[in-house]
């Protein structure tokens, strides 16, 4: 089912994934590769365990009580669950994007500056330069350079999600997870989100649950469609939205159901 | 059938929102009542002409070094118990604010549940405590306990009314600070340790920050229920209206020689009407309090509820 073969390395690979919240299980035996500097959407009806899957790659999901997890997932050859494993150093490597915009209460530059900050990094033009630099890449920097001490959340919602993808690009990721990072915003927001990932796949590995199958189709370049806690098919996004293999993901994709 | 049913049902609503209304406007009478009778009572004292003339209060006078309400040339100099309270309640914040924050931090956002469900309760219990209890407990018990440690010429003095005093308010401070803690978004605690923070970093710097309007609210109760206080510093602080500046001396607090010496007053003596004027000054400044720290609550759920969009 899973062709990781075709890949040139993958930059995070699940093998035999089983995800659990107390006794009901959300992931069932999930395995696929994803490449790095390759975007590669999530799909599938809600509840299917998108989220879940998404927040198992950056142990996110220790955050709630009585979660367990079989199986592996490897970041570059390292298992992100064995037991010598820094969360804080691998959410560090692991950045990720919420659907609810969630700045903090402070400024524009606190925002940003709050990663690298406990992160050691105190020298205040190093923190300057990391901020103007995490904005650009943002599409930010030129809208708010001018008033980077006002308060982050009298931004609007478009300007409020970039700056969250700015935060976590200030703590240098190299893998960034979206959890419908567009799904709270209006079209042109959108769009300007959908650019902004198109960018930033040259230098980041991206991870992106979308409901929204044009968006899938438009930013990512392998798409993996979930149904009912299973991984049905994953492939390239071409493949998937033209020749799809299985009945269910056809099905999903004409918008049959879900 | 049916319909009587519902005219029915909806008399009964008629009826207990009527009575609720009704319990409501009264209280709202009564407390209104009191305030008129407050302030009227202290009315003499404030435009001046009520004094005999040989005790003539002037305003100097009044805000002068001596209270000694009970002499045959008493004076009414409330300085002293000005800086009395003000000594008590400081004492009481220093040591009750950083205790009940932290507490409230540690509950809210870093403690396991079962720890929550111990301490929690605890402390909300400490809430409960009659104030004549506490004072019991620090006028036999921490008296004589902080005499032995430092060494104090007297037992009772205006540190031992401010340890007292801040168990009373730090329940106050602690579920003022913890609701405004708990009411901050989940969202908030996972973009922070989605960025590699720790639980700590989180509570700290991002969370505590967060809470900065609820906390001051906190502050401002805890700051109010100190300075007006009675039971606890009437049997805690020694009451000998001095004004020193040492924290182991004895203090009359405002509240206190209210509580004192209104049972012993002659009724619409000069005496009777200074303290009701001291009454008036405690109204004043905690109905301010409770604005500000009102305002600072209402605002905080405001921003909540515009951040949230
Ligand atoms: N914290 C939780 N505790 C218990 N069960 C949960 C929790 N979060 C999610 N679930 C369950 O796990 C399953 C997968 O949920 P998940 O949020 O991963 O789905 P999703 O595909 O992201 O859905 P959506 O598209 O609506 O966001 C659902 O059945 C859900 O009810
Ligand atoms: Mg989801």
């Amino acid at each position: 089912m899973i062709d990781s073969s075709t890949m040139q390395k993958p930059k995070i690979s699940v093998d035999s994934l089983n995800f659990f919240y107390g006794k009901s299980q959300a992931l069932f035996k999930i395995s696929m590769a994803m490449e790095a500097q390759q975007v590669t959407a999530f799909i599938g009806p809600s509840g299917c365990g998108k989220s879940t899957f998404l927040r198992t790659l950056n142990r996110m999901n220790d955050t709630i009580d009585r979660t367990y997890i079989e199986g592996t997932v490897m970041i570059d050859d390292q298992n992100i669950y064995a037991p010598d494993v820094d969360v804080v150093h691998l959410r560090k490597r692991v950045g990720m994007v919420f659907q609810k915009s969630n700045p903090f209460p402070k400024s524009i530059f606190e925002n940003v500056a709050f990663g690298p900050r406990i992160h050691g990094i105190r020298n205040k033009s190093d923190l300057y330069s990391i901020v103007e630099k995490s904005l650009e890449q943002a599409g930010l920097w030129n809208e708010v350079k001018d008033r980077l001490n006002n308060n982050a959340l009298g931004l609007s919602g478009g300007q409020q999600q970039r700056l969250c993808i700015a935060r976590a690009l200030a703590v240098g990721p190299e893998v960034l997870l979206m959890d419908e990072p567009a799904s709270a915003l209006d079209p042109r927001s959108t769009a300007r989100i959908e650019d902004l990932i198109g960018d930033l796949k040259k230098n980041f590995t991206i991870i992106i649950v979308t409901h929204n199958m044009q968006q899938a189709a438009r930013v990512s370049d392998y798409t993996a469609f979930f149904f009912e806690g299973e991984l049905i098919e994953f492939g390239e996004t071409k493949q998937i939205f033209t020749m799809p293999k299985q009945k269910k993901t056809e099905d999903y994709i004409t918008g049959r159901f879900g | 059938m049916k319909f009587f049913k519902k005219a029915n049902f909806r008399l009964n609503e008629f009826l207990a929102e009527k009575a609720i209304a009704a319990i409501a406007t009264t209280s709202l009478v009564f407390i209104f009542l009191i305030l008129i009778f407050v302030f009227r009572e202290s009315i003499p004292l404030v435009l001046g002409y009520a004094m005999e003339e040989d005790n003539k209060l002037s305003l100097t006078a009044l805000f002068s070094n001596n209270w000694i309400p009970v002499s045959n040339h008493p004076q009414f100099g409330i300085w002293p118990l000005i800086i009395g309270s003000i000594k008590v309640t400081a004492i009481s914040l220093i040591i009750a604010f950083p205790i009940a924050v932290l507490a409230a931090l540690y509950t809210a956002t870093l403690a396991s549940k079962r720890t929550k469900e111990i301490v929690k309760p605890v402390i909300e219990i400490l809430a409960g405590f009659p104030s004549v209890v506490i004072g019991f407990f620090a006028l036999m018990v921490l008296a004589t306990f902080f005499q032995n440690v430092f060494n104090l010429r007297f037992r009772l003095n205006a540190f031992t009314g401010g340890v007292a005093l801040s168990l009373a308010v730090i329940p106050i401070i602690y579920t003022v600070t913890e609701e405004a803690l708990n009411t901050l978004p989940k969202t908030m605690t996972e973009a922070s340790l989605a960025l590699g923070a720790t639980r700590w970093e989180t509570s700290l710097y991002v969370l505590l920050p967060a809470a900065t309007q609820g906390i001051f609210a906190a502050f401002l109760l805890g700051l109010g229920r100190s300075f007006g206080e009675t039971m606890i510093v009437l049997m805690a602080t020694g009451n000998a209206a001095l004004s020193s500046t040492n924290i182991f001396e004895s203090v009359r607090t405002m509240s206190a020689a209210i509580g004192a010496e209104m049972a012993e007053v002659v009724f619409g003596d000069a005496h009777y009407n200074v303290l009701f004027f001291i009454g008036v000054l405690l109204f004043i400044f905690s109905f301010t309090l409770n604005a500000i720290a009102e305002f600072f609550l209402k605002q905080r759920m405001m921003k909540k509820f515009q951040g949230g969009a």
